[in-house]
């Protein structure tokens, strides 16, 4: 929860004017030339003076989106032209900060254009302090949402003409605690499905896998010297014959070996999940999954029989569940 | 029996080690310059004279940084043994063969790490891929049906082992209770101080059934560097010679990645016979030549196999010789006197190997009486390898 005091100090500041930040140097053709040339920009209507008079603009302008730059700081930080407000219109991230949010990140930078500048004009800016949301958990941490509002003006001297606008949010927060690379997830709003990892499948493999799909547990067999393997393998170990074809295994097994998973508990396994060594009468071994089974009636040697399930609709798996009687 | 040219060729003459722990706070890179450094400078041997160097996977920590940051000039032999865990003697060996060869005269080992705070290699969750590279179709077989942590894959082989000879959870649990007994009196364990007992160990949740947490190895950060170099040299050095008499790797029939599932019989550990055969040929000594050992313990179970593997005791009797408590501290054959992974650190073996040329220096905390010669196994359910290290 955030300090009362916090939020008591933040909700005085928000509505807060800040006063002006001007220009360094007039709208002008370098610049412009050198953030189009920087940007990739190469629109001739900024940059041309003849095809600029002759379009529908009368003349030059410079891109819209250079709206923010030209009341940007000098090279050195907080350095701002001469007339400026000595103001902080961050001052409330400061503020923030002091509760104990080190961090921040940007998220939403909007413009809103009016009209286009053309090179002479003079250009300034004034700050309002929009809004302060309440305090938010995202992936990153905890903190605030500070909304400011940037409004910006050309000098007249029959009066200042906006000119455009400009929204800047950023999240003022505390990290999560996310200095080790297991920790801190992303937390997301609609938490996505786990599925079952799939296997790799390779042209070894793959018979055995559409075998699954069509509901029948495929043995590979050497069709030199009728050996069964699994797993599938692109050789026989007796023979070293390359050719094969596939068995349908009967499906009666039994168990040779099991384990009960019990942690890491790790999605979308069900946990405790009983997992068999099993031992098919065609006399190979595969791991598979059991089901209905009684923890205490877990033996080794006792009965079992093959059944499929589709996982996600998508991924045939076979099962093995005790024979009863 | 006959020596391989290999036995007796070099020897382990410096060893450095960083504090093991839960977050190191540092990269893996410092951590293996640490160990490095500290290893060096105990053989009192200059970094410039490095020419070779080995580690095993999965060490993101290059041998060509290592080297630069050292001011290696000369580097002319370097090797990463793949396998993880199963490869923690083999750098050893490889280093060895280098040295015996006359191709470095100079070989640094190490494993650097931040398993615990920058990964963790039991989190089920390993990003497989459908892209039809081998790895990605075997682990197909298990994946899609939860079969997805080391401690499951081991388990499939315990419940069997247990079925087939008569050996319980308790059993295991003896093992732990030994090894922690080690850690708690060793001070660089983080187990340090705090032993367990069998009560505790069959009250702790289960992990994966038939394995509690208590037969599970902890997770750690740490890094662990050796010096290798010849005999010969070794002799002229500031530390009593660690002489490499044997040094293997090993695959066999049925071989897969934690995953051999499929042999005749899935109670043994058929690859680390491979690698018994061969240290014990290599060196010409046999279980009855040796004081003390180092066995892979990940998960306990594996322990047992092991020890018959080595003819340690008779195949499917391991559990006679844990219930006789001869594993344990002031048993005939003390097993993990650092307190094994299960106790002082998860260095993927490395560590391991390190307590094995303190026994051999006479400098263990839990030192074991007259030590002549110290197996050390690597880890096990996966191509695996060993080495048999002694006094010159």
């Amino acid at each position: 929860m955030a300090d009362s005091q916090l939020l008591t100090d933040v909700r005085a500041l928000v509505g807060r004017e800040y006063g002006r930040i001007y220009a360094w140097d007039e709208v002008n053709a370098p610049m412009i030339r050198q953030w189009c040339e920087i940007m990739g920009v190469d629109n001739p209507l900024y940059t041309d003076p003849a095809f600029a008079a002759n379009s529908a603009h009368d003349g030059l302008v410079a891109p819209p989106a250079m709206l923010q730059v030209w009341c940007m700081e000098g090279f050195h930080l907080n350095n701002y032209a001469p007339g400026s407000t000595t103001e902080n219109p961050y001052e409330v991230l400061k503020l923030i900060e002091s509760y104990g949010y080190p961090s921040v990140v940007a998220v939403n930078s909007e413009l809103t254009f009016e009209r286009n500048l053309r090179p002479g004009e003079k250009v300034y800016y004034t700050t309002r302090l929009d809004s302060v949301g309440d305090e938010k958990t995202t992936g990153l941490g905890t903190g605030f949402f500070v909304t400011l509002v940037m409004n910006y003006f050309v000098e007249h001297k029959s009066g200042d003409e906006a000119v455009g606008q400009l929204l800047f949010r950023v999240f003022k927060f505390r990290p999560a605690n996310n200095h080790t690379v297991e920790a801190a997830p992303a937390k997301v709003e609609d938490k996505p499905v786990v599925k079952r990892p799939k296997p790799g499948m390779s042209d070894d493999t793959r018979f055995f896998w559409e075998g699954c799909d069509a509901g029948k547990l495929l043995i590979q067999r050497c069709t030199q010297c009728q050996t069964l393997r699994h797993p599938p393998a692109p050789v026989c170990i007796e023979c070293h014959s390359f050719d094969w074809d596939s068995v349908q295994a009967s499906g009666r097994a039994s168990l040779y070996s099991f384990v009960i998973m019990h942690y890491p508990e790790v999605a979308p396994f069900d946990h405790p999940n009983p997992i068999g060594l099993i031992e098919l009468e065609e006399g190979v071994r595969l791991v598979a999954g059991l089901v209905g089974v009684k923890r205490e009636e877990l033996s080794i040697g006792q009965p079992l029989q093959l059944e499929f399930q589709t996982f996600d609709g998508e991924l045939t798996l076979p099962l093995f569940r005790p024979v009863v009687g | 029996m006959t020596q391989s040219s290999l036995s007796g060729s070099a020897a382990i003459v410096g060893l450095g080690a960083t504090e093991f722990s839960k977050n190191s706070g540092r990269t893996e890179l410092r951590l293996a310059l640490e160990a490095t450094l500290a290893a060096l400078k105990d053989a009192g041997i200059d970094p410039s004279e490095v020419e070779g160097f080995s580690s095993y996977s999965v060490d993101k920590v290059p041998e060509y940084e290592i080297a630069r940051l050292l001011g290696c000039k000369d580097v002319k032999f370097f090797s990463q043994v793949p396998h993880g865990g199963g490869a923690a003697c083999a750098p050893i060996m490889h280093a060895a063969m280098a040295v015996a060869t006359g191709v470095a005269k100079v070989v640094v080992v190490y494993r650097a790490m931040n398993e615990r705070s920058w990964y963790r290699f039991g989190s089920g969750s390993y990003g497989f891929a459908s892209t039809p590279i081998f790895e990605n179709v075997n682990y197909g077989w298990y994946m899609p049906h939860g079969l997805h942590t080391p401690a499951s894959w081991v388990g499939m082989f315990a419940q069997r082992y247990m079925h087939t000879y008569g050996a319980t959870s308790e059993d295991f649990g003896r093992v732990a209770v030994a090894v922690r007994d080690f850690a708690a009196t060793n001070p660089a364990a983080f187990f340090y101080g705090k032993p367990i007992t069998l009560e505790e160990h069959q009250a702790s949740r289960w992990i994966c059934e038939p394995l509690h947490l208590l037969d599970c190895c902890q997770e750690s950060d740490g890094a662990v560097a050796m010096v290798i170099t010849s005999a010969e040299r070794a002799k002229d050095l500031r530390q009593k010679p660690v002489v490499i008499k044997a040094g293997s790797q090993g695959i066999t029939s049925g071989q897969q990645i934690m995953t051999s599932f499929y042999r005749d019989d899935i109670t043994g550990l058929p690859e680390m016979g491979v690698v018994a055969k061969e240290l014990y040929r290599q060196s010409g000594l046999g279980p009855e030549a040796l004081q003390t050992a180092v066995i892979y313990d990940h998960f306990t179970p594996f322990v047992l196999p092991q020890l018959e593997e080595f003819g340690l005791c008779e195949r499917g009797e391991a559990k006679e010789f844990i219930r006789a408590g001869h594993h344990a501290r002031g048993g005939k054959f003390p097993i993990n006197t650092h307190g094994g992974q299960l106790g002082e650190a998860y260095i993927h073996g490395m560590n391991g190997v390190a307590e094995a040329v303190r026994q051999v220096r006479g400098s263990a905390v839990n030192q074991v009486d007259n030590v002549e010669n110290v197996l050390v196994t690597a880890g096990t359910g996966v191509p695996t390898s060993g080495l048999i290290l002694g006094a010159a």
